[in-house]
């Protein structure tokens, strides 16, 4: 009886147990934490279609409901060793596990906003990431720092993402539409707030992005500023001061809102570093690295060791569900040449 | 009949040939040198040439140019190789002098027709008579001897064992001599060793990587190992021969066999004789050029001579007195982590004196963190980084007028009796830091003008560094302007690049403290309470503070009152730099990313919960590199543990 671990129960994870699962493989699901599917918990509602992320939650909990699927939750795998026939996981406890194939789905975590010290987060209680402003928008509860209604709304895009000074020279792909629908999703609950985006440049890249940006325009009249935010300071009722370019007038432009977003890009999870690293298989900035991105994506290079999802490259969900399929076919195909 | 008695051989020419060239030319270049003084130098000169200083002066040539004890400190091995080198060579000279001196007295004493006879047969002494030619044999058995003047020329103490064969029986120290001259010689030898093991294995002798010399360095330091070794070999035949040895050349040339050495010894002396001269016309085109150049820098040093922006004539005696050691390339960040061997101080010096192609001088110049590390170290206190400077020069490159809009800012303020607070550019960028002195200014109760919060200039530095010294000297024109009208009593900064140069490129009437210093002073008068808290911190002494201006012991102070400091193997003046110094432009984002982990490493070698630094770029570099220790900057601790 063959037996396939997945490290990491996300999107990814799930997605590719599931279909395992249904083609009669039985598979071990390993969790760090106590509960599966923690990055999709933390948002409201899914860029394009504003779905909410509680549906889709629950859409891929429910296909966890399969005996030959088992969830460990509370293990986080340390590391794992080819063993000439079969890998050996070794989980922080101290026990091990052992399986013909591992699918690294390990993900990413967002870019810790306090590495930009000069953007204020940590510092000044207006700096705000946004994660922060997806729970504010889940629970209905947008609130400056004074405990009021919001004036006027600050995003910033690209923190942590396209920058040299923080190391991470990548686009995180997702931050530019999710601030258009945070933005949006703000101006619905309160209609007289002022959005500023301050972008870099917009990459719509998706279907049904480009229109939502346009949406933005027309229907929402949010602003959009090209141009970084240099810094950030606090004004005396605890507002926030930016400092800015507008670079396509030309101008210096200085701003104070009542909360700035920080758009916090993807990075590589600690795991996925970790598991990158002992596997050989690390790629730029820590992610993990497969063959080719074009045929053999799912592929790492070693004897029955898959990766999906964003372990590789930020990445949004459906692509990392459609990812994680793949993997599980590459996965099936690999067990019938054993 | 007065008779004179000279001794003289051939091989002498050599030799004499070597000294007179050395001199000519040493003394061609350094009267150029002199010439090429800048007029403040010279005016320094003029007024301290002779003052009490040149004390001190010669006690440091006694200490550095022979004794090496800077070398010492810093490596007890290479120090005795280099002691071994100066001081047993020198001593050689003098006690050789000495015991040239003495014996010659004693013949002259001895009054002997007998041995006067002797000395010329043996043929290598011309003895003459007072005024006339050389006399023969007959006349000297024939006439009354009245007076024997017996004539030194200085190059005997070098040949002195082939001269005198045997010594007066009055001169009863001739085998204390001997032997000593031994000793000495054994010394050198000792140095000679230590050099040839130091090329091969020179991690023994404590050096991770040794200087590549040229081919034209090389041939000269041949020439000098071989001196040693020759006299050796010259003396040893000649005590076989003679038995005028001490302790060590005896007992080798007892070893030999009289009748096969017999006609070596000449060639021996010869040959000795030779490598000498060739050594001589080659040191003052080699790094040797250092033994004299070093004696003289310390002089010009001592007197109050500094380096300027352009290349004169002290900077070609700082170029000249490096001996390309090789101590400079030890610490250097680029050598230890990025594997750079081309850019370190001893080459961008030797590039400069050797004239090499300007394009390779300005990218060794431009490729430096400029982080003092080499300075510190170097043994002739060479001020490498002000040599960089002069490469780095711009001129009148994007000449005046470029900053000339900081002036259009009419903004002022009156600040009459209180602190300006000068956060610097980097600190608008770790806005804790600002907030932390705020809180602390607070505390303090001491109010305070946050002079650059709005509208900022610049310090001037890093225009400084990289060459544009016109805009940076307009930056700090209207930094001055601004604090000297404001009526502010003290200057305080966050920065340690602003800190510097407030402290050394401005000329501002009232006192500037970085805020380690200032925090210190609060802690000290009582002025803010603070508690000590459990967590164990590491302090990275940033270059500028640290070796720039020498600011080690205040963060200490501060840190141990309210924290627990930990050791780090490389700190204060061997801290290593965090890689982000605004000295170098040139440098990729990894490259710097890869010395700041090495000096991170060194921060968190032992368990700490926290790194501690005292400079905002220090500050945002570590943060870059780790995501497992919270990095703060000495103000924020404090600000944290503030007791109200």
């Amino acid at each position: 009886m063959k037996k396939v671990s997945i490290i990491g129960a996300g999107p990814a994870g799930i997605e590719a147990a599931s279909v395992l699962a249904k083609h009669g493989i039985s598979v071990m699901l390993f969790e760090k934490s106590s509960s599966p599917l923690n990055n999709i918990m933390d948002k409201a509602y899914l860029f394009p279609n504003f779905q909410s992320a509680m549906e889709i939650a629950d859409d891929l909990s429910g296909r966890l409901l399969n005996d030959k699927i088992t969830l460990v939750p509370d293990t986080e795998i340390v590391d794992v060793k080819w063993q000439g026939t079969d890998w050996k996981l070794f989980d922080a406890k101290g026990q091990t596990y052992v399986s013909d194939v591992v699918l690294i789905a390990t993900g990413y975590q967002v870019f810790d906003a306090k590495r930009k010290e000069e953007l204020g987060y940590g510092i000044y209680k207006g700096v705000i990431t946004s994660l922060e402003m997806e729970k504010m928008i889940k629970y209905n509860q947008i609130l400056n720092v004074s405990g009021d209604i919001p004036k006027r709304i600050a995003f910033l895009q690209c923190v942590g993402s396209r920058d040299e000074k923080s190391g991470n020279h990548y686009c995180s792909k997702v931050c530019c539409v999710t601030a258009v629908k945070q933005a949006i999703e703000i101006k619905k609950m309160i209609p007289t707030v002022d959005i500023s985006i301050f972008y870099m440049d917009l990459r719509m890249w998706g279907q049904g992005f480009e229109e939502m940006y346009r949406k933005a325009q027309e229907e929402y009249g949010i602003n959009f500023v090209r141009g970084r935010i240099s810094e950030a300071a606090a004004t005396f009722d605890s507002r926030v001061q930016l400092k800015s370019e507008d670079t396509l007038m030309g101008v210096p432009l200085k701003m104070t809102a009542d909360l700035l977003v920080l758009m916090v890009g993807m990075e590589p999870s600690a795991g996925t570093r970790n598991i990158a690293s002992r596997c050989e298989i690390c790629g730029d900035y820590g992610f993990v690295k497969t063959i080719s991105p074009h045929l053999y994506d799912s592929e790492t290079g070693k004897p029955g060791l898959f990766a999906a999802g964003t372990c590789k490259r930020p990445n949004c969900i459906e692509d990392t569900v459609n990812d994680a399929r793949s993997a599980a076919y590459a996965i099936m195909e690999y067990l019938n040449t054993l | 009949m007065k008779i004179q008695v000279i001794p003289y051989n051939i091989f002498v020419i050599p030799f004499l040939v070597g000294v007179a060239l050395l001199l000519v030319i040493c003394l061609y270049k350094y009267i150029r040198w002199i010439g090429k003084f800048n007029k403040q130098q010279r005016d320094t000169i003029k007024k301290n040439w002779f003052s009490w200083k040149i004390f001190s002066a010669v006690w440091e040539m006694f200490r550095e140019g022979l004794l090496h004890v800077k070398i010492f400190k810093k490596n007890f091995l290479l120090g005795v190789m280099h002691q071994a080198y100066a001081l047993g060579w020198f001593l050689l000279i003098v006690v050789g002098f000495a015991e040239s001196t003495l014996t010659m007295k004693y013949l002259q004493q001895e009054n002997s027709v007998e041995r006067v006879y002797q000395l010329e047969n043996q043929g290598d002494w011309y003895v003459k008579e007072k005024g006339e030619g050389v006399i023969d044999e007959l006349t000297l058995g024939n006439e009354e001897v009245s007076k024997i003047n017996y004539k030194r020329p200085f190059y005997v103490s070098i040949f002195y064992r082939y001269f005198v064969h045997d010594v007066p029986s009055s001169f009863r120290n001739a085998h204390l001599f001997s032997n000593v001259m031994d000793g000495l010689l054994l010394y050198v030898f000792l140095g000679l060793t230590m050099a040839i093991i130091k090329i091969m294995y020179s991690r023994i002798l404590g050096m991770r990587r040794t200087t590549r010399h040229t081919i034209v360095d090389r041939f000269s330091k041949f020439a000098l190992w071989s001196i040693f070794p020759l006299r050796l070999l010259a003396e040893s035949v000649t005590a076989c021969l003679y038995g005028n040895g001490g302790f060590f050349t005896q007992t080798i040339g007892n070893l030999f066999d009289p009748m096969i050495v017999r006609g070596m010894e000449h060639s021996l002396w010869m040959f000795y004789s030779v490598m000498l001269s060739v050594f001589f016309v080659t040191l003052p085109f080699t790094r040797y050029m250092h033994i004299f150049t070093e004696l003289f820098l310390i002089y010009f040093r001592k007197i109050g001579v500094k380096e300027s922006n352009e290349k004169s004539g002290y900077t070609m005696f700082e170029l000249n007195a490096c001996s390309r050691c090789g101590v400079c390339i030890q610490g250097c960040p680029l050598d230890k982590e990025l594997g750079n061997h081309k850019v370190q101080s001893v080459y961008l010096v030797r590039s400069i004196r050797n004239q090499e192609r300007p394009g390779k001088i300005k990218m060794i110049a431009d490729d430096c963190l400029m982080c003092d590390r080499c300075s510190v170290d170097c043994p002739v206190g060479i001020d490498l980084n002000a040599i960089r400077r002069i490469v780095r020069n711009k001129g009148t490159l994007d000449t005046k007028g470029n900053y000339s809009y900081v002036h259009e800012n009419k903004y002022s303020f009156n600040a009459i009796g209180r602190i300006a607070y000068f956060g610097g550019c980097m600190s608008h960028l770790t806005p804790g830091i600002t907030e932390s002195m705020e809180k602390i200014f607070e505390a303090a109760g001491q109010k305070y003008w946050y002079m650059d919060k709005q509208r900022s200039v610049c310090c001037g530095r890093p225009l400084q560094q990289q060459g544009f010294l016109n805009q940076a000297a307009e930056l700090r024109e209207k930094n001055s302007d601004m604090i000297e009208k404001s009526g502010a009593v003290m200057l305080v900064t966050s920065c340690p690049i602003c800190y510097r140069s407030f402290k050394t490129e401005y000329n501002l009437s009232i006192p500037v403290l970085h805020h380690t210093e200032y925090i210190d002073m609060l802690l000290k008068q009582d002025k803010i309470k603070v508690r000590k808290d459990d967590k164990k911190v590491s302090y990275h002494d940033p270059c500028e503070l640290g070796r720039g201006c020498g600011i080690y012991e205040e963060p200490r102070s501060v840190l141990k009152r309210v924290t627990n400091l930990q050791k780090t193997r490389y700190q204060k003046d061997k801290s290593v730099c965090c890689g982000f110094n605004l000295g170098n432009t040139v440098l990729t984002v990894e490259q710097q990313t890869k010395i700041c982990n090495a000096s991170l490493k060194n921060l968190t070698s032992k368990p700490v919960d926290t790194v501690v630094t005292a400079c905002p770029m220090c500050k945002k570099a570590f943060i870059r590199a780790t995501n497992e220790y919270p990095v703060r900057d000495i103000a924020e601790v404090v600000a944290e543990n503030l007791i109200n």
